[in-house]
């Protein structure tokens, strides 16, 4: 059953507004603004260098664009989040925004144990109870379809896909009000590619989780995304809902990336 | 009047050893620790005839702080006639002068390596410890810069996930010596490779202790009267080493830190791991008029 159609009343969860970034002569960002309303799965997609992931990890306050705002619409978080202190930042991300990687090593700590990765995070927001701890990170590698029996068994012996479901249960267990994912099934093998995309899908489904997600993969970004963003060079080529961007692209780029699918 | 009046008569060699200008560069950084409590001050460390990561850092603050009147107390893992320790009091007397004791009640100053005594310290005292390893932060952080930020973030979540690591993989907290510390709740500091049994010792405690590391070059300082929390779960309590009930072979002394002797049929014995707390509860026993004083613990029981 389809919802009948409504008048969009709320506002933006995340609005960024022309977010630039250079490294030396390569112009990684030009002016990129996007919004996200809550509940909403933002898809970008964009060849290799087109300053998709940078502008993931400008919104994940991990890199400084040159210019540019950046606002979350929540309770207690105002003004442009790229003029905040260091301090304000860690606890921002840690407590409001959550990122799965392409490459598990960038998120977890590969030695420590699955159970203890996820529990970091709840350390960082100031849980000091063991029994607690034990029990979020239980509960949020059982969201994230993880086999609880090897909770405590070190990333670094587990599968990819394994590995980046314990990326995604760090990056839930504080129940973020912002996922993102950066390439998040790049690098696994197609069937496992599609269990890990099932359980997005179901999270999202679940958790009305406000997603960002970055791939190359037209079919991840199908499967998952309300809203599609298409970048090339650093700026947006093409923006608009997922099925309307695919069927019926308008610019000549987006018409070739569509027809170049297999 | 001329400059001779106004100056000492040239020596070959300052009083205490170091020059003034290496005092003055301890004495202010001692300061400076004391005014952040836990927080740690790089320092000049000099060379003092005795290898590095062999007590230079405790021995340039005693140095430093020592005079004629100053009687010292030096302490090498619980005993004061072990080599190092009978080396370090011998050195400290010549060069200053100043008297030493065993006694742990007679001393101003008490250098120590990886033990505080188990009489309580007065007001009066100094405690220096050695300090091999002054950052808490290093085992889960071996960058040095980063782990100053996190120092002045307090971003001390991963000393947490260290506990809860060694919780996981073997049921309890394993960490045995140097057990982190939250200084006046916002520091975090190691208080020098010392037993569980002797962290709890610190807290409130009437006496400064000064922790220098002389490689280094860092140091750092309790004040008295100063909260000492050891990181902990709420629910999963501080333990220190079972040795509530063991009792001393030598001394009949119960419920204090033990030193394991293994014997030939594999058994074990103990004694008093602060010897001169066991000499002196020896004397006692034989009679002679020995003062002890209060003991931090009572019958295994901290008691404050």
């Amino acid at each position: 059953m389809m919802d009948a159609p409504q008048i969009v009343k709320t506002r933006p969860l995340l609005i960024a507004r022309n977010v630039s970034k250079r490294y030396g002569a390569v112009q990684a960002l030009q002016d990129v603004s996007a919004s996200v309303y809550p509940g909403e799965v933002l898809g970008i997609v964009g060849e290799s260098g087109s300053g998709k992931s940078t502008f993931l990890r400008c919104l994940n306050l991990e890199e400084d664009p040159d210019h540019g705002s950046y606002t979350l619409d929540l309770p207690d978080v105002q003004g442009n989040l790229f003029d905040l202190d260091r301090y304000a930042r860690r606890m921002l991300c840690a407590t409001r925004i959550g990122i799965v990687y392409q490459n598990p090593h960038l998120g977890l700590l590969m030695k420590h144990s699955s159970s203890g990765n996820v529990a970091e995070r709840l350390l960082i927001a100031g849980e000091r109870r063991f029994g607690v701890l034990r029990e979020k990170a239980r509960d949020a590698l059982d969201a994230s379809e993880f086999p609880l029996d090897r909770m405590d068994a070190p990333p670094i012996e587990l599968s990819g896909g394994m590995q980046q479901r314990v990326q995604l249960a760090k990056a839930i267990a504080l129940e973020p009000a912002l996922l993102l994912l950066d390439e998040p099934t790049t690098g696994l093998d197609v069937s496992v590619q599609a269990l890990v995309l099932d359980t997005l899908k179901k999270l999202q489904q679940e958790r009305k989780i406000t997603m960002v997600i970055v791939s190359h993969d037209l079919g991840v970004i199908r499967t998952l995304s309300d809203r599609v963003m298409v970048m090339k060079g650093g700026q947006v080529v093409e923006e608009g809902l997922a099925d309307q961007v695919f069927q019926d692209p308008q610019h000549a780029y987006t018409q070739q990336l569509v027809h170049a699918k297999l | 009047m001329s400059l001779k009046s106004l100056t000492k008569d040239w020596e070959p060699m300052s009083y205490g050893f170091l020059d003034a200008s290496a005092k003055r560069e301890i004495r202010r950084k001692t300061l400076k620790a004391i005014a952040v409590p836990g927080c740690q001050m790089p320092y000049a460390s000099r060379e003092v005839p005795m290898a590095r990561g062999w007590g230079t850092g405790g021995l340039q603050i005693s140095c430093t702080l020592i005079n004629l009147q100053t009687t010292v107390k030096v302490i090498d893992q619980g005993a004061d006639d072990s080599v190092n320790a009978a080396s370090i009091r011998r050195f400290l007397s010549r060069v200053s002068g100043a008297p030493t004791t065993m006694d742990t009640l007679k001393a101003d100053l008490i250098q120590s390596r990886h033990r505080i005594p188990e009489e309580k310290l007065r007001e009066d005292q100094v405690l220096v410890l050695q300090v091999p390893n002054p950052e808490p932060l290093r085992p889960v952080q071996p960058n040095m810069s980063i782990a100053r930020q996190m120092h002045a973030d307090a971003d001390y979540g991963r000393m947490w996930l260290q506990l809860y690591e060694q919780i996981v993989r073997s049921g309890r907290v394993m960490q045995g010596a140097s057990y982190p510390s939250l200084v006046h709740g916002r520091f975090v500091m190691t208080p020098s490779p010392i037993p569980r049994w002797d962290v709890s010792k610190m807290h409130m405690a009437k006496h400064l202790t000064i922790l220098s590391a002389g490689r280094e070059k860092r140091l750092h300082a309790v004040p008295p009267y100063t909260r000492v929390e050891p990181l902990v779960f709420d629910d999963v309590p501080y333990q220190v080493e079972e040795h509530q009930d063991l009792t001393c072979a030598r001394s009949g002394a119960k419920g204090f830190f033990m030193n394991e002797i293994p014997q030939d049929d594999g058994s074990s014995t103990y004694e008093v791991s602060d010897s001169e707390f066991g000499v002196k509860t020896i004397r006692k026993g034989d009679g002679e008029p020995v003062e002890i004083g209060a003991t931090w613990y009572h019958a295994g029981e901290m008691t404050q």
